[in-house]
């Protein structure tokens, strides 16, 4: 029932000075079920962080309309959780004061609070650093949180924006197995987007390709990583013939992208 | 204890000072060997090497007191606490002979007749150089021409030797023979002088306002004294020798009648108003040479030529029995020694506003005396101390008369056998005004308390205004755009430059001051406040939205702390200028406080308070400095870390 539908959504940016419109997302047309987990690929500027800005409503669109669950998106809200690409944490506020944020907003009462945090301390692994001020923690680390802190208001939608950019490949590599693992255990609809090819490839069950100018969506993958991701280890996915065959292909589309781009510059 | 101490800082000073200079040396033989020690694990330009460094910072004090003892004479007066009173006593001989010395190549570089002459002669030809051919007839321009050339004579005739007064004559030679005696007496020595019980009993060098003792408390002092009284009488003869001489008289008279002449004509004619100006004018010009020249004040140069021998022996006398004190003088009284003056002898030179580190302290001992009646504090008010204020006044300070005009019903009236019965209102009322009896608090009290209360009441009202409303112009286009104009408007200007007007407005008394420094933090509260809210990264305001915060709750959980750094900053800040517009401020009205006493002692050029009330300002700063940087430490860990 909570699914994610976008009904020819469109945005047109206007430049203030010039009054120059790009047109950063044109004719969106998507449907995403319950529990199902999507990831976003595309070049620089094609609208990617345009698109999640949309569904999670700090931005309205020009035209056209994005619903979860059949309501209308209309400005942020609880049920669509967001996690970005660095951390965004209260740096003032230790670990476990980030987590029960929301819960302390909506006035949840102490004791339910501390059982939460805990749980989910204990799910992304910071088991023992609800004391910790965020400031001292390491990037993957501030990235647990900030999924934590995502996580505990219960969402039913969590939207992604380059969540594991800025961490090193082994942190990523095991950021990527959380991701996996939390969508196994809770079942939430995830969206996440995501400049590695290979990443997409592993944290999509389905996969957009995005081009550029308007923003639109090229052509949508059914992939079977994220599935077997769950039991068998990312690395040997990676290894696998038809990974390989699947990221040549996605690579070389975005290549003739980027290409055109240039040409066209 | 503290008398003993006030009368023996010399001594106390220096003990110090040996304390300090042996201090100074260890601290940079410690410096010295711990640069060689660590020459080779630091690398030059790595931060970490200003690490540390006590000892440097022990020699840099060390090297201040120094520097002030040595300039304010403090090491003059520790080692030779007689010294001034000897100097004082040369001062008393300088001062007694300064008549004399004046007329000779002495203290100017000529003889005061020699100047004389040059300049009468000069003005002479300028006079007959600007004779008003106009205003005066043929006849009368060879009058006066003829006229100064006569004045011109009295000159000629002064300066001749043969024609030199024969009395004055006698008087300048047993002047001469007197001053010659003054030094033989010099040169005497001082061995059979005992300073007199009177002179002993003065307090001591630098206790009292009048710092220097005047009556001789040795010896030597005694001659000095002694010769300088026998001067002071040949002095005022000398000034009475005139050199009248006869050959001029029959020229003196001829030059009267020719003046009164031309006076009289000037009197008789009928001229126009410039002309009768111009001739009045210029007669007078003569009239007024010729009688500066009819004083008898020019010498024969030979003449004076004894005098000046004398006074140049005596001169020589005086440095011989100076003996070792002009070394001391040289050396450990820079500036220009002591000067007398008609009643007291001074200090004069660095040490006339550099007052010595003892004295300073001395002083402020005395200001901090909580006893006032004992003489401590200052006009009749402690510097810092403790009283207990009535609640009441708190309480009537705090409410409004008005609340007791509103209650329902009427005040009371007095009765038909005289009583008034107060009623509610009444009593209302006297709550209000605080004249309800409530106890009494323990509070502080004090000129620094009075300072510190205005800082504090108007920097609490500033943040607690200026934060809020700069938090919400950094987030709301109504808030920034309607009050940036007029806080853009005020806070460029000095706020001194308001101090007049809102003194006029809001009165002298605490109100005023308040008021003021309320402006300086306002403006510099809401600057910071709005710029920490405005840095605040636009990511986390989206999360705390996703995570279903209320705009509210974004304002206090999110934005507020994140402009916390900013806003203490700008606490410290404006500590910082408000405490420096309140001294000023002070200083231009008000009855209490750090900047009104330094404000008096600037009137009576009290340079030892002046010291004391700059420390206090100086030291009361860096107290508050300290603290917000502490304050700050403890409690945005996170600065620069997000
Ligand atoms: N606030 C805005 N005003 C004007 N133009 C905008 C604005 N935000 C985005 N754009 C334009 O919309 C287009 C899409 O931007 P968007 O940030 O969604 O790209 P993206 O796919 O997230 O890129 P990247 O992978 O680099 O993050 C770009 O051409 C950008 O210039
Ligand atoms: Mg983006």
């Amino acid at each position: 029932m909570a699914d994610l539908v976008c009904n020819e959504l469109n945005m047109t940016f206007t430049n203030p000075q010039t009054g120059d419109a790009v047109e950063a997302l044109k004719n969106i047309n998507f449907n995403l079920s319950k529990g199902e987990l999507l990831s976003v690929l595309g070049p620089s500027g094609c609208g990617k962080t345009t698109l999640l800005n949309l569904l999670a409503g700090f931005l309205n669109p020009t035209s056209g309309e994005a619903s979860l669950g059949g309501k209308h998106i209309d400005g942020p809200g609880v049920e669509r959780g967001m996690v970005f690409q660095q951390g965004a944490l209260f740096e003032w506020l230790t670990v476990s004061k980030n987590v029960d944020y929301g819960l302390r907003m909506k006035k949840t009462d102490a004791a339910t609070r501390k059982e939460l945090v805990e749980k989910w301390l204990d799910i992304v692994g910071l088991q023992g650093f609800g004391d910790t001020p965020t400031y001292q923690l390491s990037g993957g680390m501030q990235q647990r949180v900030a999924l934590a802190r995502c996580l505990v208001n219960d969402p039913d939608v969590i939207l992604m924006d380059e969540p594991l950019g800025a961490l090193d490949a082994l942190t990523r590599e095991k950021m990527q197995s959380l991701v996996l693992e939390l969508w196994k255990e809770t079942g939430k609809t995830i969206m996440i987007i995501t400049h590695s090819v290979e990443e997409a490839l592993l944290l999509g069950e389905r996969l957009f390709v995005m081009a550029p100018r308007p923003g639109r969506i090229h052509k949508e993958y059914r992939l079977p990583f994220a599935e077997r991701g769950l039991s068998e280890s990312l690395r040997d996915i990676k290894q696998d013939s038809h990974f390989g065959e699947v990221r040549e292909e996605i690579l070389t589309m975005i290549w003739n992208m980027e290409e055109e781009i240039m040409g066209r510059a | 204890m503290l008398d003993w101490l006030s009368d023996n800082r010399a001594l106390i000073a220096a003990a110090l000072i040996i304390l300090i200079l042996v201090t100074f040396i260890i601290s940079i033989v410690i410096g010295k060997r711990q640069t060689r020690l660590r020459a080779k694990d630091e690398v030059f330009g790595d931060p970490q090497r200003t690490r540390g460094g006590w000892y440097w910072a022990l020699c840099g004090v060390c090297s201040i007191l120094l520097i002030w003892f040595y300039f304010s004479w403090g090491v003059g007066r520790a080692y030779f606490p007689q010294a001034a009173n000897e100097m004082c006593q040369i001062a008393k001989l300088d001062e007694a002979v300064s008549p004399i010395a004046a007329s000779l190549p002495i203290s100017s570089r000529y003889f005061k007749s020699t100047l004389l002459v040059a300049r009468n002669s000069d003005q002479l030809v300028r006079l007959q150089s600007t004779l008003p051919q106009d205003a005066f007839t043929e006849a009368e321009q060879t009058e006066l021409n003829e006229l100064i050339d006569q004045t011109r004579q009295l000159i000629v005739n002064s300066s001749n030797p043969e024609n030199l007064n024969q009395e004055a004559q006698a008087q300048l030679l047993d002047l001469s023979a007197q001053i010659n005696e003054l030094s033989a007496e010099l040169r005497g020595g001082y061995d059979n002088f005992t300073p007199t019980e009177e002179a002993l009993a003065q307090p001591k060098w630098g206790v009292t306002t009048t710092e220097i003792p005047i009556l001789p408390t040795t010896s030597k002092g005694m001659l000095f004294d002694q010769v300088a009284a026998s001067a002071e009488s040949i002095a005022s003869s000398f000034v009475k020798v005139r050199n009248k001489i006869p050959a001029n008289d029959t020229l003196i008279a001829d030059i009267k009648e020719r003046i009164s002449v031309l006076k009289e004509a000037n009197e008789a004619g009928s001229f126009d108003e410039r002309t009768a100006e111009t001739r009045n004018a210029y007669v007078k010009s003569v009239d007024r040479i010729f009688k500066r020249l009819d004083d008898g004040l020019i010498f024969p140069a030979e003449s004076l030529g004894v005098v000046n021998t004398a006074m140049t022996d005596l001169e020589s006398a005086k440095q011989e029995a100076r003996g070792s004190l002009g070394i001391i003088d040289a050396i450990f009284f820079p500036g220009a020694g002591v000067v007398k003056s008609k009643t007291q002898c001074t200090e004069q030179g660095s040490a006339r506003w550099l007052p010595k580190p003892t004295d300073v302290v001395a002083t402020f001992g005395q200001l901090a005396n909580p006893d006032v009646e004992g003489g401590g504090g200052y006009r009749g008010f402690p510097l810092l101390w403790w009283k207990w204020l009535p609640v009441a006044d708190v309480v009537g300070f705090l409410t409004p008369d008005w609340i007791a005009d509103v209650w329902p019903g009427e005040y009371a009236r007095h009765a038909a056998d005289g009583t008034i019965e107060p009623n509610t209102k009444d009593k209302i009322l006297a709550f209000a005004q605080g004249e309800t009896d409530l106890g009494s608090i323990p509070m502080l009290d004090g000129h620094i308390w009075d300072s510190l209360f205005r800082v504090l009441v108007a920097l609490f009202l500033g943040i607690v205004l200026g934060v809020p409303l700069g938090l919400f112009m950094g987030v709301s286009k109504f808030f920034k755009s309607f009050f940036d104009p007029l806080i853009e408007l005020y806070r460029p200007v000095p706020p001194l430059a308001w101090a007049p007007l809102i003194l006029t407005i809001f009165g002298i008394k605490d109100d005023g001051k308040i008021f003021l420094l309320f402006m300086v933090a306002f403006a510099i509260m809401v600057i910071s406040a709005r710029t920490g809210a405005s840095g605040t990264q636009l990511s986390k305001i989206r999360a705390a939205h996703s995570l279903g915060s209320t705009d509210r709750q974004i304002m206090w959980n999110v934005i507020f702390p994140n402009a916390l750094p900013e806003i203490l900053t700008g606490i410290r800040i404006a500590i910082g200028v408000c405490w420096g517009t309140l001294v000023a401020a002070e200083m231009l009205a008000g009855t209490t406080g750090v900047g009104f006493i330094e404000n008096i002692a600037r009137t009576v050029s009290d340079y030892e308070l002046i010291w004391v009330t700059i420390l206090i300002m100086g030291i009361l700063g860096l107290l508050f400095d300290l603290m917000m940087r502490w304050v700050i430490d403890k409690t945005i860990p996170w600065r620069g870390k997000g």
